[in-house]
């Protein structure tokens, strides 16, 4: 079957993928992100593909509308709110999901046209700080390093960053580099030790919101070891540079050792950093460091900021944030905005900024926005103190959503939904984190009435009587139009120029193979950056809300391995949720508070409180709490973290502190835990607590808890599976609160229902899960069915390797048996030779497990 | 020594036989009131289902009782006592000395006193002339009703339908075996009755037998009337003591018996569904059988004592096993229930402070050794509580 060369949808690492319309695809040996290598999430896209839930028709007020009718009704609501409330009572809100083409026509309808600074993207959750920490310092948003700086590196810092499971790809290549280069080293900046730390060379524990401390005592250091540089502003910046990290002191020594002696050295940062009441800061702190000790714009040197989304540099690059212009034209100097009034022919430009995320679903809050476009995003869920933002969807007069899916709490709220492209549907660039342009391309027709966003965008401004200036025949046209206003700054000195691909042909454009920026003339291609820059004081501030005796515990949130932002991709594929299927809180055993490993936690903040799945880590700082960021109310409504978090925001960047919210944790005292096994999914309300998780092919497993009585439940939950002709296999103890039951028919497993007192009272469910798939399970395993595990079976184990569907278990006995290398695990039993995402994993195992001592 | 023993059945014959082996200078006689060899009463339903001969249910053939040296008596019943001489008087006025005397009587199937109970047609199930009474009913096929749905009428309900009658169980508790069964195990039991054509009118009571010559149909409470050519009175025992007490030994509804089976005379001993033990008495061959070979052993000079221990009575009805012991009713208990509805499936187990008291077994009894070892042992449960109905096979106990 024909292949396509595409682009990956998921992290800002943009690896290349070779597609085809089955579904099946493999990494581009030929793109310079990943060489041919796939993460697996990567591996599983073609499981993501034909998804339900797919929004397949334009909606208006709930109903089936045409798309003549549905970008009417957006046009009008936009009209109206427009007439009612000025430029300022509009808005979009975009996301690092949009191909670069969707972004600058979103950008331009809202700058150019509606006259409003009011588009924010996804982005200011991920790496605004990054992009404002770049501006402060080299006067323009941009990424001096490349990724083969990782591998030329003697010294890698990882900072707020779990590679391993954020960007795997590039943690592979760091890996490969690290074996080849035995002493080459690895420092990991964490307040949790991450599936990153395995194998590093050191892990230093900062407390949340303390890197800026860090860095500050790392340029203090560096300049007493006199180190000195021409840059100006080195000297506030070294008497502003305060903090204390209470990191260990010797731990702490050899880090400001290796990297005062260590030239080649990459700093690389994420959202660790950037999502920070002082993110803005810890970009500059960071880079202050490179530009002292001259760790820049050398091969194997450099502060690097990497992007969580697949095109959120694409986004940066049309300006579609609301403090950002277009094409890094700056509104502060004046001549450039006047180039761009022109150039759009828009002579109601936006005069100056607009409201950032935060401030903007506020302001939608306060009933101050008549009409909000959201695209390919879900602020309903991902915005801290998100069921605040959830009212302000609410209250928003004329809500529009453009998504793939119908699937998700913002989608739910809105008043017109338009259906878009997905990924293998849509055409046009993304832009990776070393400025790398590389092309998404459709290799499966568009589903149902799902349309370009940028035709949409340009149908609505057609509407509005701005046509003329939305006549796109396609992406190739808008890139062109995009890639040339990208020399409008000239003869200002500005790296991100790509006016050399303004004259494209639409066939070049089909062909354009990965292009790193800047390209001012047609066939260069761009490299490493040096470009001048200056020091910015950083003088540490702590974050915006402190810890009390009332909320003691330092929240952290963050990404798993297997997901992707809330789910409506990663969620339900079976293989992908294994890794991680329920919503945990993750803790220091000894700020457990007495509550087990396994139990029911509350979490209570000042904003909001979340119901989870308490883990007991010893890798997490003693002080803090992590939670992933993804479950929403249709896998886990309890465990939306978000409606949690503080929406304390940096001062400079925008960009919410989603790494540091007090809280306090508790029991979530429950009446019954349980689990409900069925062959389709009965949706997240089952029950007070539910956690609903794709399990395998039309298998789907309901973890859940309540507050009713336990038999009330049973009887209940029981109703809810029933069929004609299939008999119950029952086991009831109501005194211990015990009740399990299995649905049966001619000999097919249909549903499995256990509840118990406790969490630690019910089976692993595994064993169970497995029997679905039998045609006919035996009476052996039907007499066991109610214990949940065979008579003398191993216990189930979770499952590792995705790829190879190699359980903890199978990799242990591997270990026990003299596999004791990484290298020897996958021999014997295939794990991590897939995409590798698992190794840091099975590293932990081997470290963990005791390895026999050779004959 | 002289040793006598009324009473024929499994306990008075397994006692007369553990007497001459321990005493072989004994004089060891069996006196049976039926003419026939000793036999297996328990078997007796097979017989009817036709799944065996009446020679198959012997279980001490003559030769075997020559042998041990016992004198056999059949179709001798016994009159009186005259405690006073040692001597049994028998109903034709023979005199039977002994030095040591076991009363095995048994007991009487119950006949409800109601208007017809004793018209033809109505037959007790307690001997082998009852099961040829039954026999010979159900030749010429026709309508059969069943008074009584404990275990003795369950299987001759099976056994009438076997033969080809239409067969009714009148009954008058909710459900079938109420003494083995909880009401869940019972109604498991009735479907699958049901499906062999047996019919249950129950809760019902029996008013009366209309018929003139013999009977014709059974009359409910209700007013329900069931055609009937056969009835079969099953509804109870009652321990056979006159003999004992006319000789003034103690009795209460049984022949009252201390630890070693003795009667408050010390001569006398009673054993079986005719003694009573601390204020209880048996209805189950096995603790019958056990009670013979304590009064043997005590008669033989050698200390014995019988403990009664947790009842179990492992049943089998219409191919179906049924198993229970301990109490399967109690009121301050907790109970766990199992149940597979298409395999026929179900156990109910009582427990009470984390140690289990009761059982009830339907289906598949496979496990029941453990239950009992646990019943008896009372041993906690706590431990593998979620996984005790599950069987010994899933149980963990930590070490």
């Amino acid at each position: 079957m024909a292949e396509t060369r595409t682009t990956c949808p998921y992290c800002g690492v943009g690896c290349g993928v070779l597609a085809s319309a089955d579904g099946t695809l493999r990494g581009d040996p030929e793109h310079p992100a990943n060489r041919g290598r796939l993460c697996s999430k990567g591996t599983a896209l073609g499981e993501t593909l034909d998804q339900p839930g797919r929004l397949l028709h334009p909606e208006v007020d709930g109903k089936r509308a045409s798309w003549d009718a549905a970008l009417d009704a957006v046009a009008e609501g936009f009209r109206r709110a427009l007439a009612e409330g000025g430029p300022q009572g509009t808005a979009l809100y975009v996301s690092g999901q949009l191909l670069t083409e969707d972004y600058y026509a979103a950008n331009k309808l809202a700058k150019g046209f509606l006259g409003t600074g009011n588009i924010d993207s996804n982005s200011r959750l991920c790496m605004a700080s990054a992009v404002a920490g770049h501006r402060r310092a080299f006067g323009e948003d941009l990424v001096p390093g490349i990724y083969e700086d990782l591998e030329l590196a003697d010294l890698v810092v990882l900072v707020g960053s779990n590679l391993a499971w954020c960007h795997p790809i590039l943690f592979q290549r760091l890996q490969a580099a690290r074996a080849a280069r035995p002493a080459m080293r690895l420092v990991v900046i964490d307040p949790r030790r991450t599936a990153s730390c395995e194998g590093a060379d050191l892990h230093l524990p900062i407390p949340p919101g303390c890197d800026v401390a860090l860095f500050n005592t790392l340029l203090r250091h560096l300049h007493a070891q006199g180190f000195r540089s021409t840059a100006p502003g080195l000297a506030e910046a070294v008497a502003q540079a305060d903090g204390d990290t209470g990191l260990d002191p010797a731990a702490l020594a050899t880090f400001l050792d290796w990297f005062a002696t260590t030239p080649r050295t990459v700093t690389l940062f994420s959202q660790g950093a950037n999502q920070s009441s002082a993110g803005t800061d810890k970009a500059n702190a960071i880079i202050n460091c490179h530009l002292l000790a001259g760790h820049i714009g050398q091969p194997g040197a450099g502060p690097f900021s990497i992007t969580g989304q697949p095109n959120a540099m694409g986004g940066r690059e049309v300006g579609a944030l609301a403090n950002t212009l277009a094409g890094h034209l700056d509104w502060a100097v004046p001549a450039e905005a006047a180039a761009l009034r022109d150039y759009w022919q828009a002579p109601n430009l936006a005069a100056g900024p607009g409201l950032k995320a935060v401030d903007l679903f506020r302001a939608a809050g306060e009933g101050r926005i008549g009409a909000l476009w959201v695209m390919a995003t879900n602020p309903a869920i991902s915005l801290p103190d998100a069921g605040r933002v959830r009212e302000a969807l609410r209250r928003t007069p004329c809500l529009v959503a453009s998504d793939c899916t119908r699937e998700s709490d913002t989608v739910d709220l809105a008043r017109i939904r338009l259906p878009a492209l997905g990924w293998g549907e849509k055409s046009g660039t993304v832009t990776n984190s070393e400025r790398v342009i590389s092309r998404q391309r459709a290799f499966r027709p568009a589903p149902g009435e799902a349309r370009p966003d940028w035709w949409a965008i340009a149908q609505v401004a057609a509407r509005l009587g701005w046509g003329e200036a939305f006549a796109w025949s396609g992406p190739a046209a808008i890139f062109r139009e995009h890639a040339a206003l990208t020399g409008l700054a000239r003869p200002a000195a500005r790296a991100f120029d790509i006016s050399g691909l303004a004259d494209l042909s639409d066939a070049d454009y089909a062909a354009m193979p990965p292009t790193r920026w800047p390209v001012a003339r047609r066939g260069e291609q761009g490299g490493r950056l040096a470009p001048p820059a200056r020091f910015v004081a950083t003088p540490f501030r702590p974050p915006a809300n402190a810890t009390s005796a009332e909320y003691p515990l330092a929240l952290l949130t963050g990404r798993l391995r297997d997901q992707w932002h809330s789910m409506t991709r990663t969620g339900p594929v079976p293989r992908l949720m294994a890794h991680s299927p329920e919503p945990t809180a993750a803790i220091h055993p000894a700020d457990a508070a007495g509550l087990p490993d396994g139990s029911l936690a509350r979490l209570d903040s000042p904003w909001g409180s979340a119901t989870l799945r308490l883990r007991h880590d010893p890798g997490i700082a003693r002080g803090g709490v992590f939670v992933p960021m993804h479950w929403t109310a249709r896998f886990a409504p309890a465990a939306r973290i978000n409606i949690s978090v503080n929406p304390a925001v940096d001062p400079v960047s925008g960009q919410p502190e989603l790494k540091h919210t007090p809280v306090r944790l508790g029991p979530a005292p429950m009446a019954w835990h349980g689990f409900l096994l069925a062959r389709r999914s009965l949706g997240a309300e089952l029950a007070d607590w539910t956690a609903l998780i794709p399990e395998g092919p039309g298998l789907w497993r309901h973890e859940l808890a309540g507050g009713e009585a336990p038999a009330e439940a049973f009887a209940r939950l029981r109703a809810l599976v029933e069929e004609p002709d299939a008999a119950w296999v029952l086991l009831e103890d109501p005194a211990a609160g015990l009740h399990r039951a299995a649905l049966v028919r001619d000999g097919r497993l249909l549903a499995c229902l256990f509840l118990a007192p406790d969490p630690a009272g019910l089976p692993p469910r595994g064993w169970l899960a497995g029997l679905f798939a039998e045609a006919a399970i035996g009476s052996a395993a039907r007499r066991a069915l109610l214990a949940g595990t065979p008579a003398d079976g191993p216990a189930p184990s979770p499952t590792l390797c995705v790829c190879h569907g190699v359980t903890a278990a199978v990799i242990c006995s591997s270990i026990a048996r003299g596999a004791n290398t990484p290298a020897l695990v996958g021999e014997a039993t295939k794990a991590g030779t897939g995409c590798g995402s698992c190794r840091p994993e099975i590293a932990a195992l081997l470290a963990a497990t005791p390895v026999p001592e050779p004959a | 020594m002289r040793v006598l023993v009324i009473g024929a059945g499994p306990a008075g014959a397994r006692c007369a036989v553990r007497l001459a082996e321990r005493m072989p200078g004994a004089e060891v006689t069996l006196a049976g009131a039926e003419a026939a060899l000793p036999y297996d009463r328990v078997a007796l339903s097979k017989l009817l289902a036709g799944d065996a001969t009446i020679e198959d249910l012997i279980t001490h053939p003559l030769p075997m009782l020559q042998s041990l040296g016992i004198r056999y008596r059949p179709a001798t019943p016994i009159a009186a006592l005259d405690r006073a001489a040692g001597e049994a008087v028998t109903a034709r006025g023979e005199r039977l000395p002994y030095d040591r005397l076991v009363l095995a009587t048994g007991s009487t199937a119950i006949r409800l006193p109601f208007p017809g109970a004793d018209l033809p047609g109505v037959v007790l199930y307690r001997d082998m002339d009852d099961v040829r009474a039954m026999l010979r009913a159900a030749r010429s096929g026709g309508r059969a009703v069943v008074i009584g749905g404990g275990l003795l009428g369950l299987e001759a309900a099976v056994g009438l339908a076997h033969r080809g009658m239409t067969v009714t169980v009148v009954h008058a508790v909710g459900w079938p075996m109420e003494r083995q069964l909880d009401p869940a195990a019972g109604a498991l039991l009735t479907r699958r009755l049901g499906t062999r054509g047996i019919r249950f009118a129950m809760p019902a009571s029996t008013t009366a037998i209309e018929g003139e010559d013999r009977a014709r149909a059974v009359l409910l409470a209700d007013g329900t009337r069931i055609p009937a050519e056969l009835v079969v009175m099953a509804v109870g025992i009652r321990p056979n003591i006159a003999l004992a007490r006319e000789s003034g030994l103690p009795t209460g509804r049984a022949i009252t018996v201390d630890d070693a089976m003795r009667t408050a005379d010390p001569a006398v001993f009673a054993i079986g569904e005719c003694a009573e033990h601390a204020g209880r008495c048996i209805g189950l061959v096995a603790p019958a059988l056990e009670q013979a070979e304590v009064a043997a052993r005590a008669i033989a000079g050698e200390a014995a004592a019988w403990a009664p221990r947790a009842d179990a009575a492992a049943l089998k009805v219409s191919g179906t096993a049924v198993w229970s012991a301990g109490e399967i009713a109690p009121e301050d208990a907790e109970s766990i229930t199992l149940r597979d509805e298409a395999e026929e499936r179900y156990r109910r187990l009582l427990l009470r402070d984390g140690r289990l008291i009761g059982a009830v077994l339907y289906g598949d009894t496979a496990d029941a050794g453990f239950y009992l070892d646990l019943i008896t042992t009372r041993r906690s449960v706590v431990g593998f509580r979620s996984a005790l109905a599950l069987g010994p096979a899933f149980v963990r106990e930590a070490a």
